[in-house]
């Protein structure tokens, strides 16, 4: 079997395993399993958009958690004011995007390096996390839409049919919306990456110089990547504001930005569905873990329950050990033994020139 | 008049302050090449430190001024050895593997210290400029930064340790091939680092109290003067700091503190928008 036929096999696998998850979940699991898979789905979405911007893109994103909560905040503020969803769902996409392109503008075109740029994109998100959680009081108001500070927006209205506002969602017709969207961002990103733009990103993560002396210029096409994985990340906030109807500045928090990366960290960056299992696992272990403490045990909570504990060792782990994550380290394994195989099937093979 | 004296001893301490946060890490960074993104945390251990063995007994000047930094000193070798040493010349997986670590003991703290804050009061009261009254203990800090960063200048400048390190710093294999150490060199220095943020953590603790996620508060501010200044240790971490310090203090007084850190990040942007190689990549290129 060849790659490219490899390649589509891979595709028809996901699209195959992904509809019938998304149609056959609500029929079979209850109410509070779908609510739970559905944050999962919308985490997944972020996680890809970081995917996007790291795997692919080579570009330290440290704060991506800062356009996942601006799109998150912006939804909300939206939503508070109109009262409709179809014009909050776009600015919660368009407004992080923004974002993103001005602050890609001063990094992108200030030509700093790698390890700048996650220390910058950190320090944004800190300063957004300082800057909202200090908004507690009633003069801090957009419109209609009272900022709340560390308290958060709760009660922020569903999501409607577009331009129904009669017609609000329910929870079943949200999990179809996020896994949907996940679908649809997964094939989007492959077929991104397989025109003529995912080619040129990956030629600049492995070789800016080469780049702009072919020609391209890194600038505008880092820019792109990194707006692009802004709006995605506005969009998944804005479906995590639907979720739980509530937004607080925590989503801002160094803690989620952590997430983020770890996710990407453990399914491996280069991939797609890396990530998105990472996200899928990750979250599934911290749930296992804070729901199965042993009542009565005060150590378990205060070691297996605490995230930032067990997030911290994973990541460090995976730094040290794994440092490819586990999808490219899974797929180095089997072409090991598939090699070996194939050797041991001929018998004898002479030495490949590497 | 009053208001003008007082609110020089407030820039002077935003200054200070920040230099004394950011200098750790800028010992780190300069040195190493190594972004901790834990330093945050070594702070506040520091501050722990100071607040276990002041409720232990000891006085609070030892404390704050002996005990937090050989503690913290010592946690920073057992890091650079288990972690650090296997990551050198990988910039972002040294970033990932501190971040990891800086999560880790925000759980460790969070498990051993609960989730409250925990304060010290500050020593030696307050004085009089005129109308208004004003904390002794800030010039006690303005006085800190000023001794630590002249021990620092004249340990780089004047002394054998110093000139090895200066060596390491710019040419690891040069100073391996003179019969240098450098894994060595790099423990120590990672260790001064921790013990200098252990210092600074401490030392500002009774301002701000202690929590185990109070590393975020620092972080921040930390990294955006060691990038601001550049690739000197010395010269760039007093240069931002001054810009940064007075820019951030002018802005809160003349709005809410929060809105001087925003002002304190936006002027950083722009700064490094202007100067990618920050302050000392342009001014001061001799400096330490």
């Amino acid at each position: 079997m060849n790659g490219r036929s490899l390649n589509l096999l891979g595709l028809a696998v996901v699209a195959v395993v992904g509809l019938t998850f998304m149609f056959l979940t609500p029929r079979v699991v209850d109410l509070d399993t779908v609510l739970e898979l559905t944050i999962y789905m919308i985490m997944a979405i972020l996680a890809l958009s970081l995917a996007l911007v790291w795997g692919y893109g080579g570009i330290l994103c440290f704060g991506q958690s800062a356009f996942f909560g601006l799109g998150a905040y912006t939804y909300a503020i939206a939503m508070f004011n109109m009262g409709e969803s179809t014009l909050p769902v776009l600015v919660a996409i368009i407004l992080p995007a923004a974002f993103a392109a001005l602050l890609g503008y001063f990094m992108f075109y200030g030509r700093i390096s790698d390890v700048y740029l996650g220390v910058i994109t950190l320090t944004v998100t800190l300063i957004l996390f300082n800057s909202v959680n200090s908004t507690a009081g009633p003069e801090f108001h957009i419109g209609a839409a009272r900022l709340g500070g560390f308290n958060g927006i709760p009660g922020i209205p569903p999501l409607n049919w577009p331009f129904n506002k009669k017609a609000a969602i329910d929870l079943e017709a949200m999990f179809y919306l996020s896994t949907g969207s996940l679908l649809l961002t997964y094939f989007g990103l492959r077929l991104l990456l397989a025109s003529q733009f995912g080619h040129i990103i990956v030629g600049i993560r492995e070789n800016e110089r080469r780049a702009e002396l072919l020609g391209y210029d890194p600038r505008v096409y880092k820019l792109a990547t990194f707006t692009i994985g802004g709006a995605l990340a506005g969009f998944a906030g804005c479906l995590f504001a639907n979720w739980g109807a509530f937004v607080s500045p925590t989503i801002f928090g160094l803690a989620q930005s952590a997430q983020i990366i770890i996710w990407v960290i453990v399914g491996g960056r280069g991939t797609l569905i890396g990530p998105v299992i990472g996200c899928i696992g990750i979250q599934w272990l911290s749930a296992l873990l804070g729901a199965n403490q042993p009542s009565g045990s005060d150590l378990w909570s205060k070691i297996f329950a605490n995230a930032p504990l067990i997030l911290g060792v994973i990541l460090i782990a995976f730094v040290l050990l794994v440092p490819k994550g586990l999808v490219p380290t899974a797929a180095d394994i089997a072409a090991f033994f598939l090699r070996r195989r194939r050797r041991e099937q001929r018998g004898f093979e002479p030495q490949q020139a590497e | 008049m009053d208001l003008v004296v007082l609110l020089a001893i407030q820039v002077l301490y935003a200054v200070a302050s920040l230099a004394l946060i950011s200098v750790g890490l800028a010992i780190i960074f300069g040195m190493m090449r190594v972004i901790n993104l834990a330093h945050g945390e070594f702070l506040m251990l520091g501050g722990y430190a100071a607040i276990v063995a002041t409720s232990h007994g000891i006085s609070i000047w030892v404390s704050m001024l002996v005990v937090a930094p050989i503690v913290v000193g010592v946690i920073g070798i057992v890091v650079e050895r288990t972690i650090i040493r296997f990551l050198y010349g990988r910039m972002i997986d040294t970033m990932l593997a501190t971040w990891g670590l800086s999560l880790f003991l925000v759980g460790l703290t969070t498990a051993i210290f609960g989730n409250t804050t925990v304060g010290i009061s500050a020593p030696l009261g307050s004085f009089e400029i005129g109308a208004y009254r004003t904390s002794a203990y800030t010039l006690f800090v303005i006085g800190i930064a000023v001794v630590v960063l002249g021990a620092i200048f004249a340990g780089l400048r004047w002394t054998r340790v110093g000139l090895i390190a200066r060596g390491t710093m710019q040419n690891a294999n040069m100073a391996a091939a003179l019969g240098v150490n450098p894994p060595r060199v790099y423990a120590i220095t990672f260790g001064i680092g921790a013990a200098l943020s252990g210092l600074a953590g401490a030392v500002l603790a009774p301002v701000s109290g202690v929590f185990p996620t109070i590393g975020v508060a620092y972080i921040a501010k930390a990294f955006i003067t060691v990038i601001g200044g550049g690739a000197a240790i010395l010269s760039g971490t007093v240069s931002a700091s001054a810009l940064f310090g007075t820019i951030n203090q002018i802005a809160t007084f003349v709005t809410t503190p929060v809105f001087g850190e925003v002002a304190l990040l936006g002027a950083a942007i722009i700064l490094i928008r202007l100067l990618p190689q920050g302050i000392t990549g342009r001014f001061f290129r001799r400096g330490l």
